[in-house]
C-alpha cells in the first residue's frame, strides 16, 4: 500500500512540471514583450525593468524557467496588472468561497444522485427508473450557466424567495476567520450572517451539482444493476433475506466502488463548472477570478489560477485513485 | 432461397431503429442540421438587420399581445429576431463542433495511430503529454488556449480541438494495441506490407467504431463548451448568432421580465446536446457493446 502511494506520488511529477511548463510558456506565448505582459502595458519604464531583471528576462529560456519555477515554489505568483496585488493573496482569498460552493454542490449531487440510482435499480423498468433516467440525460445534457439563469429567474425575479447574485447581503457585517463564510458565522454565532449566506449559496450550488448528479445516477444505477445479478444476492434472496436488506445491505456496499470513482472525478469537472456558475451569479470565487483575468488580459493572474487549478484537479484525481484502492480489496497495488 | 448479404451500414440502420431514444437523438440531430443547411429560407428575419431596428427591442413573442407577429418568439435587447438568431445559431454551432472534433480527430488519429502501432518511447512520450493535458479540466484548458490565441469563434474552435485531441488520441490508442494483435496484421507483416500499408488499409478501417461513436459523444461535449466560452465572451464575438454569447448578451434583461432572449438560445443548446447525447449512447451499445452502461 505505501508503495503504491509512493509511487504514484512520484508519477504526480512529471505531470506538475509538464503543467508548470505549460502555464510558464503561457507568458511567452502571448504576443509581445514578456516584460510588457507581466507588468501590465501601462506600467513605467522602471516597472517593466524591474521586471525584467527579476524574471530574468535577457537570460535563455531554460533559465527562465528555473528562476519563475524556484519563486513559485517560493509561493510567488507574481502581482495581478489590475489591483496591483499579490496574485497568491488573491487566489486565497477567493480559494475558500469556491470550495464552499463546490462541496455544498457535491453533497447535493451525491446523495440525490446515489438515491435516484439505487432507487431506479432496484425497480428497474418502472416509472421512476424510467423518469430518473430520463432526467439524468436532461441533467448531462444541461448547459450550466443556462440553468443558473433559470433558476435565477424563477427563484430571484419571479418567486422572489432567493437572492440573485453575490455572496452575502451587503447589509451584513460580520467577523472573516478562515475565510469561509458558513464556518466564520457559525464560530462567531452570528446567525443573521451564516442565514444570508446560505441563501446566497443555494441557487448557485444547485446549478452546479445538476451534471455531477445525473452522472452519479446513472453510474449509480448500472452499478447497482451488475451487482444485483451477482451470484451472492441470488443465494440472500433464496435464503429468504428481506428485499429491503439485500439492497441497503449488501448490494449498495459494493455497487458504490465505481461511483466513487465518478465522484473524484467529477470533482475536477465541477471546478470547471465553477467558473461558468461563478460568471453568472457573481461569486467571488476563484472561477470569476480568472474569466475576468482572461477578459482584461491579467496575464499572471491567469497563469496563477492555471497553475491552482490544475494542481488541485491532479491532486483530487490522486486522492481518488487512492481511496479507490483502500476501498476495493480486489485491486491489486505494488 | 434468396437472402442478400447485408453490409455493415445497412444493418447499423436496422439496430439503430429498434434502440428508440437512439432514433429519437437522430431526429433532433436531423432537425437540427435541416436547420442548419436552409436557416436563410425558414428564418423569418435576418439575424443581423442593419440599421438595426431598436424600436422593436424587447418585444415579446407570439404568447403577448404586444408581440410583433412576425417575431414569433420576441426580440432581444437590440430589437433582432430571437427565433432567426436561433436557427442561424444552428449553423454557427454545428460548424463549431464539427470543425472542434474534425480537429481532434485528425491530431488524435495521428498521434493515438502512432503511439500504439510503434509502441516504445514514441508511445511513453505521447502518452506523457496527454497525461499533463488531462491534468487540466477541459474548459480550463481551452480558456488558456483562448488566452493565448486571442478570442473568437475560430480560435475558440482551434482551442477545443485541442482539448479534445488527447482523449481521441487514449481512444484510438487502445483500439490499435487491440488490432495490432490480430492475426491478419500478422499475416499482412509476414508478406512484406509497409507500415503505412497496414495502418491505412488494415489497422485504421478497424478502428472506425469507436471513432464514430466517441466523434458523436464529443460533438455534444464541443457544442457545449463552445457555447460555455461564447457565454464567458471568449468564443463568438458580436454580432454573431451563438447560443452562448445570446445568453450572455441578454440575461440582465430577465431583472426587467424579458424572459424570453435568455431562454429559448438556452433550451436550443440543451436539445442539440441531448440528442447528440441520445444518438452516441445508441451507437455506442450497437457498435461497441462492451463498453454498454
Amino acid at each position: 500500500m505505501k508503495w503504491y502511494i509512493t509511487k504514484r506520488l512520484l508519477m504526480l511529477i512529471p505531470v506538475l512540471l509538464g503543467v508548470s511548463i505549460l502555464a510558464f510558456s503561457l507568458i511567452r506565448l502571448a504576443p509581445g514583450d514578456p516584460a510588457v505582459t507581466i507588468a501590465g502595458e501601462h506600467a513605467s519604464p522602471q516597472v517593466i525593468n524591474s521586471i525584467r531583471e527579476k524574471y530574468g528576462l535577457d537570460k535563455p529560456l531554460t533559465t527562465q524557467y528555473w528562476i519563475w519555477l524556484k519563486q513559485v515554489l517560493r509561493g510567488d505568483l507574481g502581482r495581478s496588472i489590475v489591483s496591483n496585488e499579490y496574485v497568491a493573496k488573491e487566489i486565497l482569498e477567493r480559494f475558500p468561497n469556491t470550495i464552499e460552493l463546490t462541496l455544498v454542490s457535491m453533497i447535493f449531487a451525491i446523495t440525490i444522485g446515489c438515491i435516484a440510482g439505487i432507487i431506479s435499480a432496484s425497480r428497474q423498468y418502472s416509472v421512476f427508473d424510467y423518469s430518473f433516467m430520463g432526467l439524468a440525460i436532461f441533467g448531462v445534457s444541461m448547459p450550466v450557466f443556462w440553468l443558473g439563469i433559470m433558476l435565477m429567474m424563477i427563484f430571484g425575479v419571479y418567486l422572489r424567495w432567493l437572492p440573485i447574485s453575490g455572496r452575502i447581503s451587503m447589509m451584513i457585517s460580520f467577523q472573516r476567520i478562515t475565510g469561509f463564510y458558513l464556518l466564520d458565522s457559525l464560530i462567531t454565532g452570528n446567525f443573521a450572517a451564516f442565514i444570508s449566506s446560505l441563501r446566497y449559496l443555494i441557487l448557485p450550488s444547485v446549478a452546479l451539482s445538476t451534471i455531477p448528479m445525473a452522472t452519479i445516477a446513472r453510474v449509480t444505477r448500472s452499478s447497482m444493476l451488475e451487482v444485483l445479478r451477482q451470484d451472492f444476492i441470488r443465494t440472500e434472496r433464496a435464503k429468504g433475506l428481506p428485499e429491503r436488506m439485500v439492497i441497503y445491505k449488501h448490494a449498495v456496499r459494493n455497487a458504490m466502488i465505481p461511483v466513487i470513482t465518478v465522484i473524484g472525478l467529477n470533482f475536477g469537472l465541477l471546478l470547471a463548472g465553477a467558473i461558468l456558475t461563478e460568471t453568472v451569479f457573481s461569486w467571488p470565487g476563484i472561477g470569476r477570478y480568472v474569466v475576468n483575468a482572461v477578459n482584461m488580459r491579467d496575464y499572471p493572474v491567469v497563469q496563477g489560477c492555471v497553475l491552482f487549478f490544475a494542481s488541485m484537479f491532479v491532486i483530487v484525481n490522486l486522492l481518488t485513485d487512492i481511496v479507490y484502492v483502500y476501498i476495493d480489496p480486489r485491486i491489486h497495488y505494488g | 432461397m434468396e437472402r442478400t448479404r447485408e453490409t455493415k451500414s445497412q444493418e447499423l440502420i436496422r439496430r439503430l431503429k429498434y434502440n428508440k431514444s437512439a432514433v429519437f437523438g437522430l431526429a433532433i440531430v436531423v432537425i437540427l442540421i435541416l436547420c442548419a443547411i436552409f436557416a436563410n429560407f425558414i428564418a423569418p428575419n435576418s439575424p443581423t438587420p442593419s440599421p438595426p431596428e431598436l424600436f422593436k427591442a424587447l418585444k415579446p413573442g407570439f404568447w403577448s399581445e404586444d408581440g410583433i407577429e412576425e417575431m414569433p418568439l420576441g426580440a432581444d435587447g437590440l430589437g433582432r429576431c430571437v427565433l432567426s438568431r436561433i436557427l442561424y445559431g444552428a449553423r454557427v454551432s454545428l460548424t463549431a463542433g464539427f470543425v472542434a472534433v474534425g480537429i481532434a480527430m485528425i491530431l488524435g488519429i495521428t498521434f493515438g495511430t502512432i503511439a500504439g502501432y510503434y509502441g516504445g518511447w514514441v508511445d511513453a512520450v505521447v502518452m506523457r503529454i496527454v497525461d499533463i493535458m488531462f491534468a487540466f479540466p477541459a474548459l480550463l484548458l481551452a480558456i488558456v488556449i483562448v488566452t493565448v490565441l486571442g478570442q473568437g469563434l475560430d480560435k475558440a474552435m482551434i482551442a477545443i480541438g485541442i482539448v479534445y485531441t488527447p482523449q481521441m488520441a487514449r481512444i484510438i490508442r487502445s483500439s490499435v494495441l487491440y488490432i495490432k494483435e490480430m492475426e491478419y496484421i500478422e499475416v499482412q507483416k509476414a508478406i512484406g506490407s509497409s507500415d503505412a500499408r497496414i495502418i491505412f488499409r488494415h489497422v485504421l478501417p478497424n478502428s472506425i467504431a469507436p471513432v464514430i461513436v466517441y466523434g458523436t459523444l464529443m460533438l455534444a461535449t464541443a457544442i457545449l463548451d463552445c457555447a460555455a466560452l461564447g457565454f464567458l465572451g471568449l468564443g463568438a464575438q458580436p454580432p454573431i448568432p451563438e447560443w452562448g454569447a445570446m445568453l450572455s448578451k441578454s440575461y440582465s434583461y430577465i431583472v426587467s421580465g424579458a424572459w424570453w432572449a435568455a431562454t429559448f438560445p438556452g433550451i436550443a443548446i440543451l436539445l442539440s446536446v441531448i440528442g447528440l447525447n441520445l444518438l452516441g449512447d445508441g451507437l455506442r451499445d450497437i457498435l461497441d457493446p462492451r463498453l454498454k452502461t
